[in-house]
């Protein structure tokens, strides 16, 4: 039995999930060979730390960690202090300076723990710095919920279409704008009636602008582009534009001509913008799926499709992740 | 004169050379052919698209030549535009000089609008416009695309184009 000693970082949606996961799956997971324990739990109040691992009963009620932390340290001094093999990194996330999630990874990484993350911010700030770290700390830095959430978009390319040229990647990487032009074409409602459809359902943010204005998708191509393309792509070098101008007429302009209007994402063309996509593409999906076509060399165009977000979907991506950093080394030998 | 002819092939060896030999012999200028292998028709057989400049006196040579030997001649004539595309603008369409944004792909000779719909919810609310444009080749429909966001980027309109007219 392999033990798995873990540090979560960040207690919020996906924290919650991770630890709900872990708890579901346990028996599972030690059928594997993996006896996965929780041994640290990090937030901005502190951090609660059991080198047994933490029974994730008792902080199921628990939004925060505040007045349940027993011990007086965050961020990456929790980081160092815990003594762990892997660190799951879920804070928000910051595209412009990636912090706090960059300098958490770097430390993790620098004391030689495994990465699992669904932080975008830090892999689209420093995705081939954060590798390379990694590499000459003989670890591993996993990140396949950053992009489509549970939707296997990176292990699929980087397993199952291993020895493919895969030529391009083009999908919808972001639920919240997808729910928002699919109600608008459906009931015909206007954007701004659409997008707090979306806030009172909790599919959108009270600030809206990171998802509708594409800023979301933008990472997600970014961070593509520099793990599946070995580009060195920048925020910067990505050409956005988001969803706010369409109208319902449009919508329904395109609908009559074969058409829906999606907020399509492009790698290695570096776009995001809305597109015509055909009614019976296999990219016409709706509600807040997220989808991505891979055109390979040999495989032909291949499509996957899943819930991009949501708690314990993003969380079963991080696990997953998790056991292959276990089973691949195994392999190894 | 430019001209352009859809045939349809049995699908067997030497079916595509054959086709080509009347064009030869009437000196025809063949200036692209496109096969659709994998666009068969119900009855097995093979679309193909042939665009050529010949003198106009000798179309019906080659037509007669075609179908004597068995390959069927779909259409022929000077319709020359072979591909197509629809975009999407939206925008204060009409106001930024509709007429001006269908003649800029107009103008080119390599491209035209087909067909048009708007959508005009109220005087100052964004309207909607559906364009089909026809072109010569595919290049000719990525350049026509290349106008259009120049366009959008003049006039303020935004342009949504389709997935398939890109390649990734
Ligand atoms: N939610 C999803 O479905 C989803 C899907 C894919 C990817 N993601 C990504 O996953 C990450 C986590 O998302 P989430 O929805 O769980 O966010 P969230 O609910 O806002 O949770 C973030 C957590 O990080 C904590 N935190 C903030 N700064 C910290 C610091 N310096 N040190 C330690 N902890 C800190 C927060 O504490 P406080 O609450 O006390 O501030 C909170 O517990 C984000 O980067 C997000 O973009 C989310």
């Amino acid at each position: 039995m392999r033990e798995v000693r873990i540090s979560l970082v960040g207690f919020g949606i996906v924290g919650h999930g991770v630890l709900e996961v872990v708890r579901r799956k346990w028996g599972l997971l030690r059928k594997m060979g993996l006896d996965m324990k929780v041994v640290s739990v990090t937030d901005i109040n502190g951090t609660l730390f059991d080198e047994t691992g933490i029974d994730p009963q008792r902080l199921h009620a628990a939004r925060t960690l505040e007045g349940i932390a027993n011990l007086d340290i965050i961020g990456k001094e929790a980081i160092q202090k815990v003594d762990s093999d892997l660190v799951v990194e879920v804070t928000p996330t910051n595209i412009v300076h990636g912090q706090p999630g960059l300098g958490h990874i770097e430390e993790a990484l620098s004391s030689g723990k495994h990465v699992v993350t669904s932080n975008k911010g830090p892999l689209v700030v420093a995705y081939n710095h954060l590798q390379e770290m990694a590499q000459d700390n003989g670890v591993m830095l996993k990140y396949e919920a950053t992009v489509g959430g549970t939707m296997p978009l990176i292990s699929l390319v980087e397993k199952n279409l291993v020895g493919n040229e895969i030529l391009g990647i083009r999908g919808i990487f972001n639920g919240t704008c997808n729910y928002i032009l699919t109600r608008m074409m459906e009931e015909k409602y206007t954007y701004s009636y659409a997008l707090t459809e979306a806030q009172d359902l909790g599919i959108a943010e009270a600030d809206p602008a990171y998802d509708v204005d594409g800023i979301d998708t933008a990472g997600k191509v970014v961070i593509l582009a520099n793990s599946i393309f070995g580009m060195t792509a920048k925020y910067e070098d990505v050409s956005v534009t988001g969803i706010r101008e369409i109208t319902p007429e449009a919508l329904n302009l395109a609908w009559e001509r074969g058409y829906h209007i999606k907020l399509i994402g492009e790698v290695p063309a570096l776009t995001v913008k809305p597109m015509l996509v055909p009614r019976r593409s296999p990219l016409a999906v709706g509600g807040t799926l997220n989808v991505a076509s891979i055109e390979t060399d040999l495989s032909g165009t291949i499509t996957v499709t899943g819930l991009g977000a949501g708690s314990i979907e993003t969380a079963s991506a991080i696990v997953s992740d998790i056991v292959s950093i276990y089973t691949s080394r195994q392999i190894d030998g | 004169m430019r001209l352009s002819m859809d045939l349809e092939l049995q699908d067997i060896p030497g079916q595509l050379m054959q086709s080509l030999e009347p064009f030869k012999k009437y000196k025809g200028n063949i200036i692209s052919v496109v096969h659709h292998r994998d666009r068969k028709t119900p009855r097995g057989t093979v679309p193909v698209q042939i665009v050529f400049e010949i003198d106009p006196s000798n179309i019906e040579n080659i037509k007669k030549h075609l179908e004597d030997n068995g390959i069927v001649v779909v259409r022929a004539g000077e319709d020359r535009f072979i591909e197509e595309t629809s975009v999407l603008l939206i925008g204060h369409v009409l106001h930024s000089d509709l007429g001006d944004t269908i003649n800029r792909i107009d103008s080119t000779g390599f491209a035209e609008v087909e067909d048009l719909s708007l959508r005009m919810p109220g005087i100052e609310e964004p309207s909607s416009a559906y364009l089909r444009i026809r072109a010569t080749g595919k290049e000719e429909i990525g350049k026509s695309l290349s106008i259009l966001r120049h366009v959008g980027a003049e006039k303020d309109l935004l342009v949504i184009e389709p997935i398939e007219a890109e390649k990734i």
